[in-house]
């Protein structure tokens, strides 16, 4: 390894500036998707993980990687996909979770039930359809605010 | 639940094995994608569109190694976009049409009572790639199960109507659940090499599933026991496939080699 080469905890800091593409409030390193990150001579591999098989986010994220790193004089870069170990929703950061939650959308629980409504606290919340906007949400509704609000699936 | 032997798979059976379970995925997702934009509720539209949009990443992670085991130099989306009904491997279940929501739910719910515990016995699969994803749909399968279970049980314990449409649903698409668990020399093949389960343990369990859950939607269970089969070893598909195929692939046989 080339002495002028970033340390791969300086490359992961630069991807925890990669938002998710559809919940741009949090990264793709607070998401859990970024496996693993390596030199091979001056390749740089970097490994990643889908959410849900279907994602169309996950064509997009390899793309804003390279856009990301070039910016930091990365260029030879080379993304691949690796599905086992399964992603889970446990892989989420504490800081992504909490990011969520300001921005409207309960974080994942494996209740499977939101710890409250992300916007007054109440506990008092149903599901209205467990699909939401993208694959990775379900619809909840607040019993006592009445507004409606994303939840997290679990999985 | 998978019996492991010193026998190697014969190539040609698990070619044939994973390229089921992909015509399976996309036979089904597209399907669903049929939906979109016509749900009866603005939810339910959305959660069809995901449920397909699931169901395309799986197909996708299947013909990749469909196209990789064949070895021809084709890809997921050739498998997909180039080949002819009669080379689809997919359950006959699947290709029926939507006609109602009911008769939509009905049959999503027949298939995921079984992919659930297929998808999870393949997760100890002797083929990696295989188990591996098994592993990632079994999760998405697990949380279909959940919501056509709940929209079979709402619908046929609810108004007179909707119940009467479930019945009709199930009358008519029973005769085609039985050919998940016909057993054929690939499915013996991939069992023998501990690749796959035996379709009888699977058949009991989904036996188990749907008959709980038919109760509380109220749902008399057809005493018929004939079977519609030909879909999964390509010998007689029906003609919904050909319809379905057409809407499809036009874009691909039209440009060929077309890409975004
Ligand atoms: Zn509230």
């Amino acid at each position: 390894m080339a002495d002028d080469q970033a340390s791969v905890a300086q490359i992961r800091e630069w991807l925890d500036a990669v938002p998710d593409p559809e919940i741009p409030v949090i990264s793709i390193v607070d998401l859990g998707i970024v496996r693993d990150v390596q030199w091979r001579d001056d390749v740089l591999d970097v490994v990643i993980t889908p959410t849900y098989s279907g994602c169309p986010a996950m064509s997009v994220i390899p793309e804003d990687i390279k856009t990301e790193l070039g910016r930091h004089g990365i260029n030879k870069i080379n993304i691949s996909t690796q599905i086992a170990p399964v992603w889970t929703t446990d892989w989420l950061s504490d800081k992504g979770r909490a990011n969520l939650k300001g921005y409207g959308i309960a974080a994942p629980r494996t209740t499977g039930v939101p710890e409250g409504c992300p916007r007054c606290e109440s506990v008092d919340v149903e599901k209205i359809s467990q699909f939401g906007s993208t694959p990775c949400k379900a619809q909840w509704r607040c019993k006592s605010c009445l507004e409606p609000f994303d939840y997290f699936k679990c999985i | 639940m998978i019996t492991h032997s010193n026998q190697t798979a014969d190539s040609r059976h698990l070619l044939e094995f994973v390229l089921r379970q992909g015509d399976n995925a996309l036979v089904l997702g597209h399907r669903m994608s049929e939906w979109c934009g016509t749900g009866p509720a603005l939810e339910e539209d959305i959660a069809l569109a995901n449920t397909a949009l699931d169901l395309i990443g799986q197909t996708q992670m299947w013909l990749a190694y469909a196209a990789e085991l064949e070895g021809r130099d084709r890809s997921a989306n050739d498998l997909a976009f180039m080949r002819d009904a009669t080379d689809f491997r997919n359950l006959l279940l699947l290709e029926q049409p939507n006609r109602d929501f009911g008769h939509t739910m009905m049959r999503q719910f027949l298939f995921d009572a079984y992919q659930v515990p297929f998808l999870q016995a393949l997760e100890s699969s002797a083929d990696q790639r295989v188990a591996d994803i098994a592993a990632k749909s079994g999760r998405e399968a697990r949380y279909h199960l959940e919501r056509s279970s709940d929209i079979v049980i709402a619908l046929g314990d609810g108004t007179e109507e909707s119940h009467r449409r479930m019945q009709d649903a199930l009358d008519r698409l029973w005769s085609y659940a039985g050919e998940m668990f016909v057993t054929d020399e690939t499915d013996i093949a991939m069992h023998n090499a501990a690749i796959a389960p035996d379709l009888k343990l699977i058949h009991a369990q989904w036996n188990d599933t749907v008959q709980a859950r038919l109760n509380k939607a109220t749902l008399a269970v057809p005493d018929s026991t004939f079977v519609h089969k030909g879909g999964k070893n390509g010998v007689r598909h029906e003609e919904h496939l050909g319809h379905m195929l057409a809407t499809m692939q036009v874009l691909q046989r039209s440009y060929p080699n077309s890409v975004w």
